[in-house]
């Protein structure tokens, strides 16, 4: 089953060619080949590989540098046709993408995601991937999914979204942040989130980057990407690899309307050149990743073990400020040496779990044989739970604060998003802010 | 003109094949040049540019505006209103998708002050949706032009009203970083030698050969408008362009002055660079002798602040400095976390790396209160006022509603200031009924 992924933005974009680099190389020579190649490409008439992807932005420089980049690999390349671009950008303004050039093009988008789709035998459904802090991934983004959701009404919609530095890359950031996710929480089945800060944590701590560049920053969410999306088999898929990754991703996960949020974190995460004199053992990785889950840390440095589910019954929410994250559902995917022998009892334990969903709908288990990426044992753990509460919770509060003093309303104002439209999307996500909250 | 000049030896210095690729030609073509009198466009013609521009894209006239910013305004404004928007609309359609109007000129004469802003307000009527971003030369205090504060005023108000986005720059700043670096390269410090074509003042390896002089100086706007367009022109990992520019740095509409430094001034000739001289290079951007503007950008009011970085820089390197200079930084209670960042890859010629820093900051309200200051000295007299008065169109009205217009520009600055030092508590969130 294929996956078609539409690229939005200069973010979406760039981590989108990072995605289908992981996927290509991962890939080379490995029982479930066919089947990841399948998911991510077709083959052209020279026997090549060409992505499944449209590609997406108001200015020509970054899709040019990724196609041609691409098209140098000598390992994958991008369609010819499957990309579209204007000159003048979005200029970092929601209402832009969403009002102007998102109705502007829609015809032209949806006929290249048209083709796209129709050269999949299967359709497993649509992953977009952008910013939230931009205007073309945020705002044409979010036109775009309401396209998508108008034209395939009963495909899985998957949104990828990579949430800005909390201090500042672009001024307006949390007003575009709080208007796409607002959007997006209506029209998506699952939005996976991964936040700069975090990323570039991994980087320094754990893969010791001295210098971090967006190109590292990119190729870490790419292998988590990627350790999610590649084929696994289900408990029961009777080894065969090809089952729908987003169907069933959303099902194990995304359970209820007003819970969509995923996080993700991956376990081992080291510099390429210590892999090599590394041991991993399950028992190990998996204890570490638990307390990852339940402590709020989404990286295997600074691990604070003193967290502990809460015991028995009588549990009360989390105003307080207690630091364990409570979860809604959680998805974890074993990939390498000795998977079948991989003991998973801790995370049935419904103490992580929400009170009203048993501990055997709320876990869900992916294993593969095949090894990861260079890693010999990797686990990634995918989940809905609190996690991204603080994070998003800081981004409204930021938001409302600016919204306070009305300034920059009027730059959104200029292209016919009102007051009365910042007001619905502070409600709704406040709304989603407590339901997280609440959540024991 | 040194815009021109300097931006073709930066393609030059990229593209090895040959001069004239497609993103610099569309530059090129997309340059109106206006002056009432000929000697500075005639020189221009004459010079090695002449090549780069035709006659289609110049207009001028003879005897000047004789310092009169009702006479450029009013009387050439009019006169050549027909001519000005189809040289504009001839230039727009050479353009595949037009993203900005650069409006360069300085508000102390009387052309590019009365003329420009004439032209600055035909922009905004014939191609409202279109960004216009004015970089103003201020006069300083010792201009020798009598009337320069009059028609600084009556600029000002222009701009207030029909420009999106303003850099204004003074002429004794630019004097000074000149002379700055002057001592800098005289000095001879051992370890120190300056590397040769690798100051912003520096037009060597430029087309033209001669250094005239405003040269320097003129070097330094050029090289800010280099900056500024960079991104636009060449490839980088956060692109940010000019509409971004406007979009986060102009909270409230008519609050879009921002004060512009470049740094480094100039790179010494060692070759490494540590990371200590990139970060001193964040540090100069904030420092007052950097600024273009006679300003200390530190003590008053950050309202946001945009970095644009060229060269050899990661996004940790622009974390880390963002961080280690933020607290020391006042910002806007609204606005605590109000950067906004760009990386381009492609440096300016001569240096490794180089930032831009662009302001919205109270710092420039001294500087508008200096100038109604100057005006004010001139007008309480009613000195040379018949002068403006007798050009046909102009008003008493034009000067009161001119220092209005400043009087209530400077009054909201200085509410902005006033909340500087107070704290001010978050606004309560909205409850969701549980």
């Amino acid at each position: 089953m294929s996956v078609v992924t539409v690229q939005l933005g200069q973010c979406g974009n760039q981590v989108a060619h990072e995605l289908f680099d992981v996927v290509c190389s991962d890939t080379q020579k490995k029982p479930s080949r066919a089947a990841s190649c399948e998911r991510f490409f077709h083959h052209s008439t020279h026997g090549e590989l060409v992505a499944r992807a449209v590609l997406i932005d108001m200015e020509p420089k970054v899709i040019n540098q990724s196609v041609s980049r691409a098209a140098k690999c000598g390992r994958w390349r991008y369609g010819e046709d499957s990309h579209f671009s204007q000159k003048q950008g979005s200029g970092n303004n929601w209402a832009n993408g969403y009002c102007v050039h998102g109705p502007r093009h829609r015809d032209v988008m949806e006929e290249l995601v048209r083709r796209e789709v129709e050269r999949c035998d299967r359709l497993a459904g649509l992953l977009a991937m952008m910013s939230v802090a931009g205007g073309t991934g945020s705002g044409v983004g979010a036109y775009v999914t309401q396209c998508l959701r108008d034209v395939y009404p009963t495909t899985f919609i998957l949104n990828h979204l990579t949430w800005p530095y909390r201090t500042g890359e672009v001024i307006v950031q949390n007003y575009n942040s709080v208007l796409t996710l607002a959007h997006l929480y209506q029209l998506s089945d699952a939005i996976l989130v991964h936040e700069n800060d975090t990323v570039h944590g991994i980087c320094s701590q754990l893969l010791n980057i001295k210098h971090i560049s967006f190109s590292d920053i990119n190729k870490v969410i790419a292998h988590q990407l990627g350790s999610v999306l590649q084929p696994a088999l289900t408990a029961d898929s009777h080894g065969v690899y090809s089952r729908n990754p987003l169907g069933e991703l959303v099902s194990a996960l995304a359970c209820h309307p007003e819970y969509k949020l995923l996080s993700m974190c991956t376990i081992p995460q080291m510099p390429s050149s210590s892999i090599a004199y590394s041991t991993f053992s399950w028992p190990g990785l998996l204890k570490h990743l638990r307390q990852m889950l339940i402590s709020n840390t989404k990286m295997e440095e600074g691990i604070d073990w003193q967290v502990r589910p809460p015991a028995g019954s009588g549990r009360s929410t989390s105003l307080t400020g207690s630091s364990f994250n409570t979860s809604l559902a959680n998805l974890l995917i074993l990939r390498g040496k000795d998977v079948y022998s991989a003991e998973t009892g801790g995370f049935e334990d419904p103490a992580l779990y929400t009170s009203w969903l048993s501990s055997k709908e709320a876990f869900s288990l992916w294993k593969s044989p095949v090894s990861f990426n260079k890693y010999e044992k990797s686990a990634t753990l995918v989940s809905n739970s609190q996690a991204l509460l603080s994070p998003l919770d800081d981004m409204v509060g930021k938001a409302w604060n600016m919204f306070a003093s009305r300034a920059y309303i009027h730059q959104y104002m200029k292209y016919g998003i009102s007051e009365e439209d910042f007001l619905d999307s502070f409600t709704s996500l406040e709304q989603v802010i407590s339901s997280y909250r609440q959540l024991c | 003109c040194r815009f021109w000049d300097l931006a073709l030896r930066e393609h030059a210095h990229v593209n090895k094949k040959g001069l004239y690729d497609e993103a610099l030609s569309s530059f090129f073509q997309n340059a109106v040049l206006v002056d009432m009198e000929e000697g500075v466009v005639n020189e221009i013609l004459q010079g090695p540019l002449r090549e780069v521009f035709d006659s289609t894209q110049l207009l001028t006239d003879v005897s000047g505006s004789g310092n009169n910013w009702a006479v450029g305004h009013m009387t050439y404004g009019s006169a050549y209103r027909e001519q000005i928007v189809d040289k504009l609309r001839k230039a727009a359609e050479h353009c595949d998708c037009l993203q900005c109007f650069f409006l360069i000129h300085s508000m102390g004469g009387g052309t590019g002050s009365g003329l420009g802003t004439s032209v600055l307000s035909l922009l905004e009527e014939e191609f409202p949706d279109v960004c216009r971003i004015v970089t103003s030369i201020y006069p300083s205090a010792e201009d020798d032009v009598i009337t320069s504060p009059y028609n600084s005023v009556l600029a000002m108000r222009e701009l207030t009203e029909h420009a999106d986005c303003v850099l204004p720059v003074e002429n004794q700043s630019l004097v000074d970083i000149v002379n700055k670096i002057k001592v800098m390269s005289h000095s001879a410090k051992p370890g120190s030698v300056i590397k040769r074509d690798s100051t912003v003042i520096s037009g060597q390896g430029g087309i033209s050969g001669s250094e005239k002089p405003f040269d320097a100086m003129n070097n330094i706007v050029a090289n800010l408008l280099l900056n500024i367009t960079s991104s636009a022109r060449f490839e980088g990992s956060l692109n940010m362009d000019l509409n971004e520019i406007a979009m986060n740095l102009v909270p409230f509409p008519r609050l879009h002055y921002l004060v512009s430094s470049l740094t480094p001034l100039y790179t010494l000739a060692d070759v490494s660079v540590p990371t200590r001289r990139l970060d001193q290079m964040f540090s100069d951007a904030f420092s007052k002798d950097h600024q273009l503007i006679r300003a200390d950008p530190k003590h008053s009011l950050y309202l946001a602040c945009a970095l644009m970085v060229r060269g050899n820089v990661q996004v940790s390197d622009l974390r880390r400095n963002i961080e280690r200079l933020r607290p020391s930084l006042p910002f806007v209670s609204w606005n605590q976390e109000g950067w906004k960042t760009g990386l381009c890859s492609v440096p300016p010629v001569g240096h490794s790396h180089s930032l831009l820093a662009l302001a919205n900051n109270t710092c420039v309200k001294p500087t508008f209160m200096e100038l109604r200051e100057r005006f004010t000295k001139l007008y309480r007299k009613k000195a040379h006022l018949h002068h403006y008065l007798h050009v046909e169109g102009m008003e008493q009205s034009f000067f009161s509603e001119a220092i209005n217009s400043l009087n209530s520009l400077i009054e909201e600055y200085h509410q902005l200031d006033a909340t500087k030092a107070r704290l001010i508590p978050d606004a309560p969130r909205l409850s969701i009924a549980t």
